[in-house]
C-alpha cells in the first residue's frame, strides 16, 4: 500500500483504498477485542496481572472502546464505502490516492490517540475520551477526507438516481463531521458544568445513532439485494427509514441521562423521541426481511448472507430494547447497570459487526477477484462470533438485572458484586471467543489475498463460491 | 451539480438536521445555563479548579496547577482564633475555575453577589488568590456567593497555607484529576439516581450542582457503589489507605483494582516500596502460609495516593 501513496492516480488499482481499510479494520478488531477480553478478565479476576499503571482496568477500558469504535467499526465502514459507493454509482472511487492516504492517516491518528489515552491523557468524557488535539485530527484528517471521497464519488456517479445505501453513506459521513465538531465543543471552548455532561452524551448518542447504526443498515441494503439477486423490497420504506433516522434518531440524546438532574422537559422529550426510533427500526428490518423472500436457503448456504442476516436479526432485539429502555417506567431499573453494557454490545458487536464483517468478507473477495480461502474457517469465525457474543450478551443482561434488583431493594453493594461474579467469568469467556475467532478471520483473509482461487472474469465470487 | 434532482431532499435534510440541533443543543444548553449555581457547585469548582481532564497546564494529568482546600481555625492575618472556615487557596499561576473568569455561568444571584460583595473581578491568577464561600441575600432569597478574601481581607495564599498547616490542607483538586486519570468513574458513579438511590447513596445532585465543573464525569456504568457522598459514610483515612493499596485487604469480595502504584517509589519514611515482594507476601497470606497480610506502607504527603484519598474523603 505504501507504494501507492506517491503513485499517480491512474496507476493505483481500483479498490486499493478499500482493501487497505479492510485489512486495517480486521487488525484493529483483533486489538480491540483482545483488549476487551483482557479487561473482562480483570473484572472477573481482580488480582490477576496487577501492580502496573498501564494495565490497570481504568486505563484500558476506554482504549478498548475507542479501538473497536474508531478502529474496527468506523474503518470497516470506510472499507465498505470505498467499494460500495462507486459500485452503486457505476463509477470509480473519486480518488484512490486520497483513500489510501486517508487510511494511513487514520491508522496513524488512531494509534496516536490510543497511545495518549492509554498513557492517562484523557478528557474524562465517555466516548469522547480523546484529548481535543486528537479530536481535531480525527475531524480534519479522518472524517473530512473520508467524507470528501464518498461525496465526490456520488456526485460523479454515472447512474441517474442515488440508491438508498448511498443516501445513508453521504448523509452519515457528513453528520459525523458535524457531530465531531459540535460534540467536542466543551473541550474546544472549555464549556463546563451540566452543559459539559449533556454534550458528552449528545456526542455519544449521535456518534452511535448517526454513524454506526445507519451505516451498518446501509451496508445490508447493498449486501442483501446484491448477493441474493432480489431487488430491494421497497424504496418507499427505505425513504421512511432514512428520513425517520434523520428526524428521530438525532434528537433523544438526553435519554442517556434519564436519572440525572437535566431539565425535566428535555428528559420527557428524549424519552418520547426514543420510542419513535422504532419507526426507522421497524421499517428497516421489515424491508430487509421481505427482500429475502424466496432466497432464505442462502441464509444457510452463503456465508456473507449468513453474517448480514444475523446482523439484521440482532437488530430486532436491539431496537426493541433501544425503543423502550429510556422510558421512565423501565429506565429506573436498568440505568447504569450491565444491561446497558449488554445493549451497547448488541449494537456494536451484534448488529453492526455482523453486517460489516459481511461487507469486509465480500469486499476483499470482489476487489481481489479471489474466492474465499476457506469457507470452513469463515463458518468457524461466524460461530465464534455468534456464540461468543451470545454468551456475553446473556451474561451481561443477567448481571444487569441483578444490579437493578440490588439497587431497587437496597442490597449492600458487595452482595451484588458477589452475585455477579459467575457472569463476569462468562462475559470474559464470550469476549475471548470473539477475540480468537477474529485471529482466525485475519488468517483466512490473508490467505484469501495470497492463495485464494482466482474468480473468472465476469463472475462474482459468491456465484462460484460453492463450485469446489 | 449532479445533486440538483435532490434539491428538495437536500433542503429537507438541512431543515431536519438544523431543527434537531435547535431542539437538542440550543434550547437545553440555554436552559441549563440559566440555572443559578448552588453552594455545592461553588464548592466543587473552587476545590477542583479550572479543569480536571486534559488541559494545557496539566497535560499528563499529574494533578498540577490545582487549588488547595484548607480548613482554618485562626485568622491568617491577625493570628486570632476564629470559627472554622474553609478557604480555597490558589497559589500564583494556578488557573481559577470557570466561575471566576466567566461569572455569568454562576447564574443570576451568585454572579451579582460574587462581583459586588465578593469582588471576584479583582482576583488575578498571576498573583494568586484565596476564596471563601459566603451567603448573602439576593432579591429576598438567601444566595451563596464567592468572596475573594485576598481583596476583601488581604489573605495571601502563602500565609493562609502556612496558618492551616499540611494536616488541614486537602489536595482534593489534584485528587479529582487522579479520579479522572485512573478511571475511577468507569465503575463508581457520582450520581445517586433520583428514583431509588436516596436511602443507600444519599441525596441526588440538583441541576445547579455542576456549574463550572469540568469534566463532570458522573459516570454511566455502575459496577461499584456510588461515591457522591462517600466521605459522609466512611471518613477513615486508614481504611482508604488499605483499600486503595489492595481492596481485598478490607473487602475480600471486592473486584476493584489495586492502586498501590500511586504510592510512588518510596514511602513516607523514604524506604523504597517493592510491589512485587508485597504481592508475593500477600499471595502467601492468601494461601494461608502467613497469619497477617504484609504491611501497607505509609504514603508520602505529596504522593498521588494522598491526592486521591483527599478527594474521596472530601466527597461529603
Amino acid at each position: 500500500m505504501i507504494k501507492y501513496l506517491f503513485a499517480k492516480e491512474e496507476d493505483i488499482p481500483q479498490g486499493s483504498a478499500a482493501i487497505f481499510f479492510a485489512f486495517s479494520s480486521i487488525v484493529w478488531f483483533i486489538v480491540g477485542t483482545g483488549l476487551g477480553s483482557f479487561n473482562a478478565a480483570k473484572l472477573a479476576f481482580p488480582d490477576w496481572f496487577t501492580n502496573s499503571y498501564m494495565f490497570q482496568f481504568g486505563h484500558m477500558r476506554q482504549v478498548h472502546v475507542m479501538t473497536v469504535i474508531f478502529g474496527w467499526i468506523a474503518m470497516a465502514f470506510a472499507a465498505s464505502m470505498m467499494y460500495i459507493t462507486p459500485a452503486l454509482g457505476n463509477t470509480k472511487l473519486w480518488s484512490e490516492k486520497l483513500g489510501v492516504w486517508n487510511c494511513l492517516l487514520w491508522n496513524v491518528g488512531l494509534a496516536l490517540g490510543l497511545a495518549t489515552l492509554w498513557s492517562g491523557m484523557t478528557s474524562g468524557r465517555e466516548y469522547s475520551d480523546f484529548i481535543w488535539p486528537i479530536d481535531l485530527y480525527i475531524a480534519a484528517f479522518i472524517a473530512v477526507p473520508w467524507s470528501l471521497n464518498v461525496w465526490a464519488t456520488i456526485v460523479n456517479r454515472r447512474t441517474q438516481g442515488i440508491y438508498t445505501t448511498n443516501w445513508f453513506f453521504a448523509a452519515c459521513v457528513f453528520m459525523t463531521i458535524i457531530v465531531f465538531l459540535i460534540g467536542n465543543l466543551p473541550e474546544f471552548f472549555h464549556l463546563t458544568g451540566l452543559n459539559e455532561g449533556y454534550m458528552t452524551w449528545w456526542f455519544a448518542h449521535n456518534i452511535l445513532g448517526l454513524l454506526i447504526t445507519p451505516v451498518a443498515a446501509a451496508i445490508t441494503y447493498y449486501m442483501i439485494p446484491k448477493i441474493t439477486g432480489n431487488p430491494l423490497y421497497s424504496h418507499r420504506v427505505g425513504h421512511l427509514h432514512f428520513w425517520s433516522i434523520v428526524v428521530f434518531y438525532s434528537t433523544p440524546a438526553a435519554h442517556h441521562l434519564m436519572s440525572s438532574p437535566l431539565p425535566e422537559w428535555l428528559k420527557s422529550f428524549a424519552s418520547v423521541e426514543g420510542v419513535l426510533i422504532l419507526v426507522p427500526a421497524i421499517a428497516y428490518v421489515c424491508n430487509i426481511l421481505l427482500t429475502m423472500q424466496g432466497k432464505w436457503t442462502m441464509f444457510v448456504e452463503n456465508v456473507e448472507i449468513k453474517f448480514t442476516m444475523t446482523g439484521v436479526f440482532l437488530a430486532i432485539p436491539l431496537n426493541m430494547q433501544g425503543g423502550f429502555h429510556q422510558t421512565r417506567a423501565i429506565n429506573w431499573y436498568i440505568h447504569g447497570t450491565g444491561w446497558i453494557v449488554a445493549h451497547a454490545h448488541l449494537a456494536l458487536l451484534g448488529f453492526s459487526t455482523f453486517a460489516e464483517a459481511a461487507a469486509v468478507y465480500y469486499g476483499i473477495q470482489v476487489l481481489l477477484r479471489r474466492k474465499l480461502y476457506s469457507l470452513s474457517l469463515a463458518n468457524f469465525h461466524f460461530w465464534m462470533l455468534l456464540i461468543g457474543f451470545s454468551l456475553y450478551w446473556t451474561s451481561m443482561t443477567i448481571a444487569g438485572l441483578i444490579q437493578g434488583a440490588g439497587k431497587v431493594y437496597e442490597v449492600p453493594y458487595i452482595d451484588v458484586v458477589i452475585a455477579e461474579h459467575p457472569y463476569m467469568i462468562v462475559r470474559w469467556l464470550g469476549g475471548t471467543m470473539v477475540f480468537l475467532g477474529n485471529i482466525v478471520w485475519l488468517y483466512n483473509m490473508y490467505m484469501t489475498a495470497r492463495a485464494g482461487e482466482v474468480v473468472p472474469e465476469g463472475r462474482l465470487p459468491h456465484e462460484v463460491a460453492y463450485q469446489r | 451539480m449532479a445533486f440538483r434532482e435532490y434539491n428538495v431532499g437536500s433542503i429537507c435534510f438541512g431543515i431536519a438536521l438544523a431543527g434537531s440541533m435547535m431542539i437538542t443543543i440550543f434550547f437545553p444548553t440555554g436552559d441549563i445555563s440559566n440555572i443559578p449555581a448552588t453552594e455545592i457547585s461553588l464548592d466543587k469548582q473552587l476545590t477542583y479548579g479550572y479543569e480536571s481532564g486534559f488541559n494545557y497546564w496539566d497535560p499528563f494529568l499529574n494533578g498540577k496547577n490545582k487549588p488547595l482546600k484548607v480548613t482554618l481555625t485562626k485568622d491568617p492575618v491577625t493570628g486570632q482564633p476564629m470559627d472554622k472556615t474553609v478557604a480555597y487557596v490558589f497559589k500564583p499561576g494556578v488557573k481559577f475555575p470557570n466561575g471566576i473568569y466567566k461569572p455569568r455561568i454562576l447564574g443570576h444571584g451568585p454572579k451579582e453577589l460574587s462581583e459586588r460583595l465578593g469582588r471576584i473581578s479583582a482576583a488575578d491568577d498571576s498573583k494568586g488568590a484565596v476564596f471563601v464561600i459566603k451567603h448573602g441575600t439576593y432579591k429576598g432569597k438567601e444566595t451563596p456567593y464567592i468572596e475573594n478574601v485576598t481583596a476583601t481581607k488581604g489573605w495571601q495564599p502563602e500565609k493562609v497555607l502556612a496558618t492551616a498547616g499540611d494536616a488541614n490542607t486537602s489536595y482534593a483538586g489534584a485528587g479529582k484529576t487522579m479520579f479522572i486519570r485512573e478511571g475511577c468513574w468507569w465503575c463508581h458513579t457520582l450520581l445517586p439516581e433520583e428514583t431509588q438511590d436516596w436511602q443507600t447513596f444519599g441525596r441526588p445532585p440538583m441541576t445547579g450542582d455542576f456549574n463550572g465543573e469540568s469534566p463532570t464525569a458522573f459516570g454511566s456504568d455502575r459496577k461499584a457503589p456510588d461515591l457522591l457522598h462517600v466521605g459522609s459514610r466512611n471518613s477513615s483515612r486508614e481504611w482508604m489507605m488499605l483499600h486503595f493499596f489492595n481492596p481485598r485487604l478490607v473487602q475480600p469480595h471486592s473486584i476493584m483494582p489495586r492502586y498501590n502504584y500511586l504510592w510512588g517509589k518510596t514511602d513516607a519514611h523514604g524506604n523504597p516500596i517493592d510491589l512485587a515482594k508485597w504481592s508475593k507476601e500477600y499471595q502467601e497470606f492468601y494461601e494461608g502460609k502467613r497469619i497477617y497480610p504484609p504491611e501497607v506502607p505509609d504514603y508520602r504527603p505529596d504522593s498521588e495516593i494522598r491526592y486521591l484519598i483527599d478527594f474521596v474523603l472530601n466527597l461529603k
